[in-house]
């Protein structure tokens, strides 16, 4: 306990001396976050300056091992490193699907040279990574995708195309879903591949959204090449490693029904819901939930890390978490009024409002869907009979 | 802290389900007790194997006699009283009653008998239909070197079989918490069964003369202790409907499992496999939320007063889904009154409105965080 309190100390006292007070704002959309990568684009020095702090103590990813670029943290360290960042309002110095989903997988599945190799750049923020689940014609069915993948003795050879895939054109590298054999039943052939974004054959395409966003890509590969070793897991068992990250993912994605600010909702709207008794009454009823998530969400976090938590508890989360925040998107529409419906206008900040709440719809979408989520939770935590 | 149940905490959660499992159970409390009719509503012998049992002096410091343990130790015996609906005077007496009196002179007037099992304690707070504590108009003026009583109180649990009861009042100097015995001169008790066959009392206050040492701390002092005693009996309320809620759901689940309908269990329904799903959900958050709240009331936080209502607004809310969907994919028999399910909605109803409803205390979250 004593130690304890000596590493809050401490972590209070770094933080302070090296968080940028540019970098104790929140987020304001997903342009405004650091993403790293081999090209990495900073908004401003500070910005840079929080990251190469932070990736330098291995705090980027505090609980992963020293030896693999983490901080070496304990569970209770981690937690308190997450509070002290939180008092301070510190932002996630880095956004990365290779810390929230690749990196988790690899310490689970990964050969000893593929962690060596993979996890300290993940973790220093030099490879932006996206993910090749879905397909045109497999999305909540994912097991049926169809992206090929021929052994050529020296080397793969991939073609298919996949989609919905986030930032692809921003992307260094993609972890892949791809059929490696085609005879065997739809789960069973099915392997986990790593390669290269700048590969001769890889194309993208953006995907123009309601919010007038593009986040998401079709993504081509023509008879890409790739080394043999990139394969993570044993061949045809990627369906294994895939099922494994997409916990991590949904544990991520659940995140948003934090909403990213520490306040409640009310307080934000105090202003708006002040006349009109009824928004007043739904936003009260929205903060028990969101109280009440956030909750949910620490005791899921200490389960997880203290290995009590049901292995399908993040499909709960990730149900929870993302209808949460399309609410909480609703309800800051309904109190913005007419002024939340400008879609190009300085005042609203291009749009702000209205773009992020269509953002939100997708949130039960991607990731599985909660329809998939609702099925897994009743099939596998209540037990519930059908295949 | 982890927000998980300690090794220490999950051995009394052990202790309490087999306990409440066998001694606490439907047919030979509550059933046993309804059937009958009797005044109480509840078991005195029950009572006594609760103090037996070292449940009633939960909250009591271990030099008064009691285990000195905290909300989250008698969160954990309230859920598997929801659980078996067991009717018992711990929630008034051994939680809201004790998180009142404790520190004052009445903790060594009324701690022996209640870590005996002989004492019973209730809150007379309500004085309408709503919970509305800001809004106590009774009055206690001065007189002789005491005060008299004046007013009425209704919804109050275990009141007609309190040896003490709590009665919050008015005096010049401000609210004020009064513990008044039973056979207090000029105080009518009128027993009235409510619809989970627990009781009720209305009290009438016809002059009631106490003495000084009948106020609870200090005279005007009364708002710090009755919020003391608000949000441990809020707390506990909300650990008991999750304890309800709990053992709702998994009737219902293990129904939609052997109950067969064209052929097949009905729980390969996809409509009722995701409402099943849905309420899991609702119900794991507001588990969450109330442990939240129990561990800020133990530690002493300036965080557990919103908590206290997020975790009772959420537990209400969740528990009343469990105990709907419960009655509803049980069909016909889940109408009846020999199955269980019913009395686990009538139980809900009771304990949404004791202490405040669901929307009582989103308005309550609401104004702590100034909108």
């Amino acid at each position: 306990m004593a130690d304890l309190e000596t590493f809050r100390r401490e972590t209070r006292a770094w933080l302070a001396a090296n968080c940028p007070a540019e970098m104790r704002e929140p987020v304001r959309d997903e342009s405004d976050a650091c993403w790293g990568g081999r090209n990495p684009v900073f908004k401003n020095s500070a910005q840079k300056q929080w990251l190469e702090a932070m990736a330098a103590r291995g705090w980027t990813v505090p609980d992963w091992p020293k030896d693999y670029g983490g901080g070496g943290l304990s569970p209770e360290e981690t937690k308190i490193l997450r509070q002290e960042m939180a008092r301070i309002g510190a932002r996630n110095p880095l956004y990365s699907f290779g810390i929230s989903m690749l990196g988790p997988a690899l310490l689970k599945y990964g050969t000893e040279t593929q962690k060596k190799h993979y996890l300290p750049q993940i973790a220093r923020g030099e490879i932006r990574w996206c993910q090749g689940y879905s397909e045109p014609g497999a999305g909540s069915d994912l097991a049926s995708l169809q992206t090929k993948c021929e052994d050529k003795g020296d080397h793969w050879l991939v073609n298919g195309q996949k989609v919905w895939t986030s930032y692809a054109d921003k992307a260094d590298w993609i972890f892949c879903l791809v059929r490696t054999d085609s005879q065997a039943p739809k789960h069973k052939g099915i392997s986990f591949l790593l390669f290269d974004m700048a590969s001769p054959g890889v194309s993208t395409k953006p995907i123009l959204l309601i919010s007038g966003y593009s986040p998401f890509c079709e993504t081509f590969f023509d008879d890409v090449t790739v080394p043999k070793d990139q394969i993570v897991g044993e061949l045809n068992k990627g369906w294994d490693v895939a099922k494994y990250l997409l916990g991590h993912e949904r544990e991520m994605i659940s995140g948003m029904g934090l909403g990213g600010h520490s306040g409640t909702l009310g307080e934000a709207l105090a202003d708006a819901v002040a006349g009109d008794p009824l928004l007043r009454a739904d936003v009260a009823r929205f903060d028990v939930d969101s109280l009440a998530f956030r909750a949910m969400s620490e005791k899921f976090i200490d389960e997880l890390k203290a290995g009590k938590a049901h292995p399908a508890q993040p499909s709960m989360m990730k149900y929870a978490g993302t209808e949460l925040n399309k609410a909480r998107h609703e309800l800051i529409m309904a109190a913005g009024g007419a002024d939340a419906l400008e879609w190009e206008s300085e005042r609203s900040r291009q749009g702000k409002s209205a773009r992020e709440w269509l953002r939100t719809k997708a949130n039960s979408i991607e990731g599985g869907t909660s329809e998939i989520q609702l099925g897994i939770v009743a099939k596998r935590i209540l037990d519930l009979p059908g295949a | 802290m982890p927000l998980y149940l300690t090794d220490d905490q999950a051995m009394l959660r052990d202790t309490a389900r087999d306990f409440m499992a066998e001694q606490g159970a439907i047919r030979s409390q509550l059933r046993h007790w309804r059937d009958i009719g009797c005044k109480d509503g509840f078991g005195h012998g029950l009572w006594k194997q609760f103090a037996e049992m070292g449940f009633a002096g939960i909250l009591i410091g271990e030099e008064e006699g009691g285990l000195g343990l905290g909300h989250v130790e008698a969160g954990i015996v309230l859920e598997e009283i929801g659980r078996n609906l067991t009717p018992s005077p711990f929630l008034t007496t051994a939680v809201a009653f004790v998180a009142a009196v404790k520190g004052t002179a009445h903790g060594a007037r009324w701690f022996p008998g209640i870590l005996a099992g002989e004492t019973v304690a209730a809150l007379a707070i309500d004085e309408g239909a709503r919970h509305r504590p800001e809004a106590i108009a009774m009055r206690a003026e001065r007189a002789g070197n005491g005060f008299r009583l004046d007013g009425a109180k209704q919804f109050v649990v275990q009141g007609a079989s309190a040896d003490v009861t709590l009665v919050a009042a008015r005096t010049d100097e401000g609210l004020t918490l009064f513990a008044v015995e039973k056979d207090a001169k000029g105080l009518e008790v009128e027993g009235v069964r409510l619809a989970d066959a627990s009781i009720g009392a209305r009290l009438t206050f016809d002059g009631v003369e106490v003495d000084a040492d009948a106020v609870v701390g200090e005279v005007g002092g009364g708002d710090t202790m009755l919020a003391r005693s608000l949000a441990a009996g809020r707390t506990g309320a909300a650990a008991e409907l999750v304890g309800l809620a709990s053992a709702a759901l998994d009737m219902t689940v293990d129904y939609l499992k052997q109950r067969q309908q064209f052929g097949k269990p009905i729980g390969e329904f996809q409509a009722l496999q995701f409402r099943s799903a849905h309420l899991y959900s609702e119900l794991e958050i507001a588990r969450a939320a109330t442990l939240k709240a129990q561990q800020l009331l133990d530690e002493g936080s300036d965080a557990a007063e919103a908590m206290v209502s997020v975790a009772k607004a959420k537990a209400s809310r969740a528990s009343q889904l469990a105990v709907q969907e419960g009655v509803q994919m049980h069909g016909g028999i889940g109408m009846t009154d020999e199955h269980d399910i019913g009395l686990y909605m009538k139980r809900d109803r009771v304990l949404a409105e004791l202490f405040g409803d669901a929307n009582y205390h989103a308005d309550r979250l609401a104004r702590l965080k100034g909108y």
